[in-house]
């Protein structure tokens, strides 16, 4: 009896505890991987800079300043001007700003869409998720590139906004939730049919629990983990589309300041070396910091590979 | 017997494979004008290969079911493309000026946009089974699978090449890496990897131009290498490298991790008990078994590598397929935009089904269905 006691106190006593949950488990093997933590700070970082573009850059994104064009790096201008005589340190912040904005947003609406989808899909089951897996089987055949160009060229000719930098964000925002949320229907429809012969999931049916209520409070915080690693390497290969859909000709265009827009002007303007070395950078660093995150994110929190160690 | 002919057979035909395809590049690279004959043959040897393993691995079915799938994707997006660039407003020849309406409706005429829709459409399909993708809007009097005929071979030898230097370069540098494993070594070259997975082709293309052409004296590597066309071998050295970073520093990665998963497996651990020499078991035992999950990834790593070779096909002013997209695209050139976007899904999608038979050639405990 004594022994059972002590076992049992032994087994409940590190629940009482906090920090025993996997979050907090996760948190402090990811505070253990140095690059991924500092990672994440780079990345609050750059958030913070994206926010607040306005009040820190120095100059506007699209002043022109033509007695000044393409200066290399002074005093003036931290990191010199461009063809235009626009400054480049206010349009990398600027860039942030863009290049963060469609990377995240575009994430979280592919999760809204990818995550009713797919958990309508595995908690439904039956013909509907047959049905619905079909037709991602068929969106997942069709390279995401060929997507990426359908929509684009769609938005492209839609006049649906004046505002044409409006337009350019919203088409490409669309363009890449598009391709986005078929990969996380795909993950969380896996996840779901996972969990839901658990016993807990039996358990909160069982107590008469709605499925709304089940899906929403019992699975969804069970597998989140694998769904925020995903997210975090979904938000720089976004970054990266954009890019790409500027530089062909799809996305923003100059004035307005992307990471990918510079990259493009920079490769234009040839032999003027700081015009793409320090947006390439910014993006280079920020692309890292994502991937390093995502790594530790996925060796923290992917239960699968709890055993590693 | 017939077992063993039949692993002698498969034998043949693979070693067979490989020789061909390392004469080819020899000749490619060497500026030899290749024999039609051989390109046959090539073809051949290659569709014999293929017969061999699908029979060998009994995957009648398999293959039927993949092929009948490819098929059917290959229809819905045509489909989709046909439908949508017909319902876009602004048609092609009313963008730049207003033209008088006789005008217009002899043009549509010709290109039989004045017809009704149904009727394109299968029209349309018809074209589409004779290998005829019509004519370019823009470039007058131009059949589409002929630009993409003149196009293609370059994007091909792009891709190609920026694969092999993947593999060439990822895998030695992944079973260096893994060898070496949490020595300072290891850790750089991982951090080098993850750097390369992190620079996007349209920083580092531009930049090599810079360090090896003109722009940035450097090291007095300027005007070292042409910093764009694609004339001959050394004009492939800038922009393989630039599409082949990516890919090759995934590769590493993947080959390490993989191979210290192998590593502490059952049968390693045998093989060393054995007194197995340490590389033996390392090569034989480890990098055989590590390599498969390398060649699950070349599936999404060939897609990379096709739409990678859009963006640096356009920074060094590759003559390849790249080039026919972007312009399409800005001018509405719809068959031009279809017929590139079929091919690139139709090369993807073969791409994807061959990758999947090699694993089930390299690793027989997989059995597709």
């Amino acid at each position: 009896m004594i022994s059972l006691n002590s076992t049992l106190s032994k087994a409940t006593k590190p629940q009482a505890n906090e920090g025993k949950s996997l979050w907090s488990d996760g948190w402090k093997r990811l505070k253990k991987n140095k690059g991924a933590y500092w990672s994440m700070w780079f990345i609050a970082i750059v958030c913070l800079i994206a926010v607040l573009a306005p009040w820190i850059a120095p100059y506007s994104f699209e002043t022109q300043n033509i007695d000044r064009a393409l200066m290399p790096p002074d005093s003036t201008n931290l990191l010199g001007t461009d063809s235009l005589g626009r400054d480049m340190l206010s349009r990398i912040i600027y860039g942030a700003r863009m290049s963060m904005a469609v990377g995240i947003f575009t994430a979280i609406f592919s999760l809204l869409i990818g995550g009713v989808y797919g958990a309508v899909s595995g908690w439904v089951g039956g013909w509907v998720d047959a049905v619905l897996m079909r037709i991602i089987d068929i969106l997942y055949a069709i390279p995401s590139l060929v997507l990426l160009i359908m929509v684009g060229v769609i938005f492209n000719s839609v006049e649906v906004f004046e505002n044409p930098e409006l337009k350019a964000l919203t088409g490409i925002f669309l363009a890449l939730s598009v391709v986005g949320w078929v990969s996380i229907a795909r993950l969380v429809r896996g996840q779901v049919l996972q969990v839901r012969e658990m016993l807990y999931v039996e358990g909160a049916r069982a107590l008469g629990a709605s499925s709304w209520r089940i899906v929403g409070r019992h699975i969804g915080p069970n597998i989140l983990g694998p769904i925020i690693v995903m997210l975090t390497f979904q938000i720089p290969s976004n970054i990266l589309f954009e890019s790409f859909l500027s530089f062909i000709g799809l996305g923003l265009q100059p004035p307005f300041s992307s990471w990918g827009v510079l990259a493009n002007d920079g490769w234009k303007a040839k032999s003027y070396p700081h015009l793409i070395l320090y947006p390439g950078l910014a993006l280079f660093l920020t692309m890292l910091a994502f991937n390093l995150l995502g790594d530790g994110l996925r060796d923290a929190f992917d239960p699968k590979l709890k055993s590693r160690g | 017997m017939i077992g063993r002919l039949s692993s002698y057979l498969g034998r043949v035909l693979g070693y067979g494979a490989i020789l061909l395809m390392v004469l080819l590049v020899a000749f490619d690279l060497g500026q030899i004008e290749i024999d039609p004959a051989l390109w046959w043959f090539t073809a051949a040897w290659y569709l014999a290969a293929f017969v061999y393993a699908v029979f060998k691995g009994e995957m009648f079915v398999y293959v039927t079911k993949r092929l009948l799938e490819a098929g059917f994707v290959i229809w819905v997006i045509a489909t989709l493309t046909f439908l949508m660039l017909r319902f876009l407003p602004g048609g092609p020849f009313d963008a730049e000026k207003q033209l008088p309406p006789e005008i217009k409706a002899n043009i549509e005429a010709k290109y039989g946009l004045d017809k009704p829709l149904p009727e394109q459409y299968l029209n349309y399909l018809v074209g589409l089974t004779k290998g005829d993708l019509g004519e370019s809007y823009k470039y007058l009097g131009r059949p589409v699978s002929k630009m993409i005929g003149e196009t293609l071979p370059v994007s091909f030898q792009l891709g190609f090449y920026s694969m092999l230097l993947a593999f060439v370069i990822g895998i030695p540098l992944g079973v260096f890496a893994a060898s070496k494993h949490n020595t300072l070594l290891d850790n750089g070259l991982m951090i080098l990897a993850i750097s390369g997975v992190a620079l996007p082709s349209f920083i580092i293309g531009p930049l090599l131009v810079m360090v090896f052409s003109f722009g940035i004296p450097f090291a007095g590597l300027q005007g070292a290498l042409p910093p764009a066309l694609w004339e001959s071998p050394i004009y492939y050295i800038l922009p393989v490298v630039t599409l082949g970073l990516r890919p090759a520093a995934i590769i590493a990665r993947m080959t390490r991790s993989s191979m210290l998963d192998v590593i502490q497996a059952d049968f390693v651990r045998t093989a060393r008990a054995k007194g197995v020499a340490a590389q033996v078991v390392l090569y034989k035992h480890v990098l055989k078994n590590s390599l498969i999950p390398v060649l699950t990834i070349s599936g999404p790593l060939i897609a990379g590598v096709l739409s990678g070779s859009f963006v640096v096909e356009i920074v060094f002013g590759v003559p390849g397929m790249g080039k026919h997209l972007v312009q399409s695209v800005t001018n509405r050139d719809y068959p031009l935009i279809l017929g590139l976007t079929l091919v690139f899904s139709a090369m993807l999608i073969v791409a994807n089904l061959i990758v999947d038979l090699l694993y089930t050639v390299v690793d027989p405990r997989i059995k597709l269905s």
